[in-house]
């Protein structure tokens, strides 16, 4: 692996029993893992191509004694890496060998539903999905829906600011919680926002939203809660060519119509899903738009021939509507495995995470059949079409020499090519570790500055997650140093009144 | 005072360094409308944005604009109305209550507020549809963050400091918003003669079903009477609104005026512009707009609007006139001119069930000495400062005008 982490720090090292010891003091023994084997578990997230045993796990299961483990962290100056369900695909959760990994897994109970003001407040170790089990008896669900949801963490969800299928109209993470609970690097626990809606003063939560672990560590989340429509139906729409189902996207959107989902698949990825489990994909289609539509059941069924309408124009060779919910979950199932479909003819896939102006798409699809042959290696493609998040699938062999350095140098050329055509390096995987080294394809050194400042105003020792998101680790103090230049009066070239 | 108007990022960066030099503090405006908003400001010179106007790229397919941090917000709403469009937060025009020209105000100016109207339940806020932008910091730091398309979580999403800073971190030089279709048409049920109590829990129950309703308000009678010609006034109002296709909408409205028949009688319709316009004068606070009293904006949990605004009168504040948005959560109050504005009862009664008070309007010399923002919790409070010195070490920008301390 091409990955460089910051050098483990003696000091920390040569105090690991002390630092052992005294988490015992906070923890119940057994919620301490120091034994390499059980270490083992937790040696990487879903980006498995790195690995790291972390120093020592810690698994608090009050707010108290995540405060006290920070608290302690301070005092022996040790870094701390906060873990939900540990399915990043960007490596946010990947542990240092020098800091303590505070897996937030025994953070599991709904505290509270309120229905009435349409929110719920979790813990952080809750699984996504287990919000919308544990209302929908009341016909209520939790909306951002990452296809790892069974999984995946809320704590972990605002960490990444995690997106799903239904999110061009729903939202994502951070437009669908109200409040959050957090605990800064020391101990202080600080609430922000709770059941009203906007903060007063800056806006933290928000900023906490998507900031993988780096600023506080997420104790407690307020999130909202929808109704479900009442009629929700799918299409599925196959196409000739990858430009006539980008083609219908654009199209539909055009129209003033916004799916409750609208997402694309090209042919390589078609054919893993529905030989995965079958989902009655048209496999001859060169490219595979699943749009879904909700609402009234009238309003439904004259969108379902609205958006036929815009496909058969656009060129499409097979539509097909969801006649039951069955089928409607169906149309998504294939969809939603689409990562393991692919990896199950992989042997190994990475899955790269570019947001691109969708009108680019057929310049970037291009780009990356050139790369593919290029680097020799083969790439599927699920995309978020609504909202321009490319999800290009590059398989590789892990088993292979040079293949995981082949599949790291297609990624980076992917998201290169993203950045340029005016995307950005992430939509919703989060930089951590994999796209670390890329931020300056995006950033000028003074923006990057600027985002490390706002790090130093949380954790100036940078002890939380250090080595995730941002390329140098800059100290500081020096970041903090004002160099005026000029000053000169009175601004003869500045038109005023 | 004197007023610079700079053209692009460079020539802010030669201010500030003056500002930083001399230790000069600088205040920020668009159009100023919302320049009565906050503590008064201490500055020795104004920063006016309208010199960086202009809409550098709008592509209705994608649903995304950009724009100088100074373009009218008039020619923004223009241009994506021709496209049938909308920034659909439907920001509030301060323009009625703070005494200045209606619909006036930059789209930097919306953004640095954090902007949003009745449609907040649903659409979100300025913050929900900022995707990126590029400002000059205090520290005369040209940068940007975000960018122009919906997903993104490359770096820290420092679009969201940005909405509701107060002008207070950076200078906005460029802002690019998601945009979104406007509805095909709108609707709006007016329930009459509920008290408070009853509406709040007619909200809270239409909020609860699955009939997708964008906004839900209610007017005591006296707050009712204060709109504007042509929409209904006397009883109170208890308004629920219904945004989609025709089809979808019809069945909707169908739908929630059977489920309330028993509990709220026969309800009366506005249909398109006549709804619109009871919108806008909510939005804009047109029913308190007009009395000669201080104006505060609460945030609370929906089921608690009511209950606060109950204990507020409890306390003896001479509370003049009051009406609730979002369900319930957002109560907009007017209070007997005081030079304190009555702010320790009213925000005792906020505490007590969570969530914030904000003055509004109230003369100078009480945004003077009365927070005009919530008081913080001294960590929290501490926290925020270190972000503001983060951005503003020497806080030349905007001093004074969130916080007495920067
Ligand atoms: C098969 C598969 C499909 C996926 N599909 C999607 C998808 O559709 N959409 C999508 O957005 N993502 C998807 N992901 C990525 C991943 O599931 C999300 O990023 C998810 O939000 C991570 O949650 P987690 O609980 O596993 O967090 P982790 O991986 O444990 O952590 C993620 C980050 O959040 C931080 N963190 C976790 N908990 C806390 C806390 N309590 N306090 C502070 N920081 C914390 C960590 O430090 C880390 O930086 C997918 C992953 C897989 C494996």
């Amino acid at each position: 692996m091409s990955l460089t982490m910051p050098k483990p720090e003696e000091a920390i090292l040569a105090n690991r029993a002390r630092l052992i010891e005294r988490l015992r003091q906070i923890l119940p023994h057994d919620n301490v893992i120091d034994e390499e084997r059980e270490l083992r578990a937790y040696e990487c997230d879903a980006l498995t191509m790195y690995r790291q045993l972390p120093l020592v796990v810690a698994l608090p299961e009050t707010v108290p004694q995540v405060s006290e483990i920070m608290a302690l962290a301070k005092e022996m100056n040790v870094k701390v890496v906060p873990r939900g369900a540990g399915t990043s695909l960007s490596g946010g959760s990947l542990p240092l060998g020098d800091g303590i990994l505070l897996a937030m897994g025994k953070f599991n109970k709904v505290l509270e539903v309120d229905y009435a003001n349409r929110c719920a407040r979790v813990q952080p170790g809750v699984a996504n999905l287990a919000i919308s089990k544990a209302v929908e008896h009341k016909g209520f669900y939790y909306a951002p829906d990452p296809s790892s949801q069974i999984a995946c963490s809320i704590g972990g969800n605002v960490g990444e600011n995690a997106g799903g299928v239904h999110c061009l109209k729903y939202g994502l993470t951070t437009n669908n919680i109200l409040g959050l609970e957090v605990v800064l690097f020391g101990g202080e626990v600080v609430q922000l926002g709770g059941k009203h809606l906007d903060s007063e003063a800056y806006d933290l939560m928000g900023l906490m939203t998507g900031s993988e672990g780096l600023l506080a560590v997420i104790t407690e989340v307020t999130v909202r809660i929808l109704q479900k429509p009442q009629t929700a139906r799918g299409l599925l729409l196959g196409f000739p060519t990858v430009d006539n189902g980008a083609d219908c996207v654009a199209a539909i959107i055009a129209q003033g119509i916004i799916p409750g989902g609208l997402e694309m698949m090209d042919k390589m990825a078609i054919i893993a899903a529905d030989d995965f489990q079958a989902c009655g994909y048209p496999r001859d289609c060169e490219s595979l738009v699943i749009c879904e539509l909700d609402g009234t059941a009238s309003e439904v069924d004259h969108l379902i021939d609205v958006v036929s309408e815009i496909a058969r124009g656009q060129g499409a060779t097979y539509i097909k509507a969801s006649d039951s919910e069955e089928e409607r979950l169906q149309f998504w199932a294939g969809r939603k495995n689409a990562f393991p479909a692919v990896g199950a003819i992989g042997p190994d896939y990475l899955c790269m995470d570019g947001t691109i102006p969708r009108g680019q798409l057929s310049r970037v699809l291009k780009g990356m059949q050139e790369m593919s042959a290029k680097h020799g290696l083969r790439v599927a493609n699920v995309f978020h079409a609504g909202d321009g998040n490319l999800h290009p699938l590059i398989l590789y062999d892990a088993n292979k020499p040079g293949d995981i350095e082949k599949a790291e140098a297609f990624g980076a050329d992917i998201l290169k090519l993203c950045v340029e055509v005016g995307g950005v390096l992430t939509g919703e995987h989060g930089v951590g570790v994999e796209k670390r080294d890329l931020m300056h394809t995006m950033f000028s050194e003074v923006d990057l500055e600027t985002q490390q400042r706002v790090k130093c105003a949380f954790d100036p020792e940078h002890r939380l997650n250090p080595g995730k998101v941002f390329p140098t680790l800059n100290r500081c103090a020096e970041l903090g140093m004002m160099h005026v230049h000029g000053g000169r009066l009175p601004f003869p070239d500045i038109p005023r009144f | 005072m004197e007023t610079l108007l700079p053209k692009d990022e460079k020539d802010l960066q030669e201010v500030f360094a003056a500002a930083l030099a001399n230790e000069e503090p600088v205040d920020v405006v668009g159009q100023g409308s919302k320049s009565a908003l906050g503590r008064p400001m201490i500055a020795q010179r104004r920063i006016d944005s309208q010199a960086m106007t202009g809409v550098s790229l709008f592509e209705p397919a994608e649903l995304v604009l950009t724009a100088g941090a100074g373009t009218p917000l008039r020619e923004i709403v223009n241009l994506l109305d021709q496209q049938g469009q909308q920034l659909a937060f439907e920001p509030i025009d301060y323009g009625p209550l703070l005494g200045r020209e209606p619909q006036s105000g930059t789209i930097g100016g919306l953004a640095a507020t954090n902007a949003s109207g009745p449609r907040r339940i649903k659409a979100g806020a300025a913050r929900d549809h900022l995707l990126g932008f590029k400002a000059v910091s205090g520290r005369g730091d040209v940068f940007k963050s975000g960018g122009r398309v919906m997903k993104n979580v490359t770096g820290y999403d420092l679009s969201k400091l940005m909405t509701g800073s107060y002008g207070t971190l950076a200078v906005l030089t460029e802002v690019t918003f998601k945009v979104l279709p406007k509805a095909e048409t709108e609707e709006t049920l007016l329930f009459t003669g509920l008290e408070d109590a009853a509406a709040v829990a007619v909200m809270t129950e239409a909020s609860g079903l699955p009939h997708e309703l964008s906004s839900l308000a209610h007017l005591p009678a006296a707050s009712a009477a204060a709109l504007p010609d042509g929409l209904p006034m006397g009883a109170s109002l208890t308004a629920l609104r219904l945004e989609g296709p025709a089809v979808s909408v019809a069945k909707r409205k169908d739908d929630v005026i059977a489920h309330f028949k028993a509990a709220a009688g026969e309800p009366e319709a506005l249909q398109g512009l006549a709804s619109e316009r009871f919108w806008a004068a909510l939005r804009d606070v047109v029913p308190l707009a007009r009395q000669d009293a201080q104006v505060w904006r609460l945030s609370t949990a929906p089921t608690e609007g009511a209950a606060v605004v109950e204990a507020i009168r409890a306390a003896e504040v001479p509370v003049t006139g009051w009406f609730y948005d979002w369900a319930g959560g957002l109560v907009w109050l007017a209070v007997e001119t005081a030079p304190h504005a009555h702010a320790a009862a009213i925000r005792a009664a906020v505490e007590t069930v969570g969530g914030h008070a904000t003055l509004i309007r109230a003369d100078d010399d009480v945004r003077g000495v009365t927070p005009v923002f919530h008081p913080q919790p001294a960590a929290l409070a501490a926290l925020t400062a270190r972000i503001k010195n983060s951005f503003d070490p020497a806080h030349i920008l905007n001093r004074g005008r969130m916080r007495d301390d920067f």
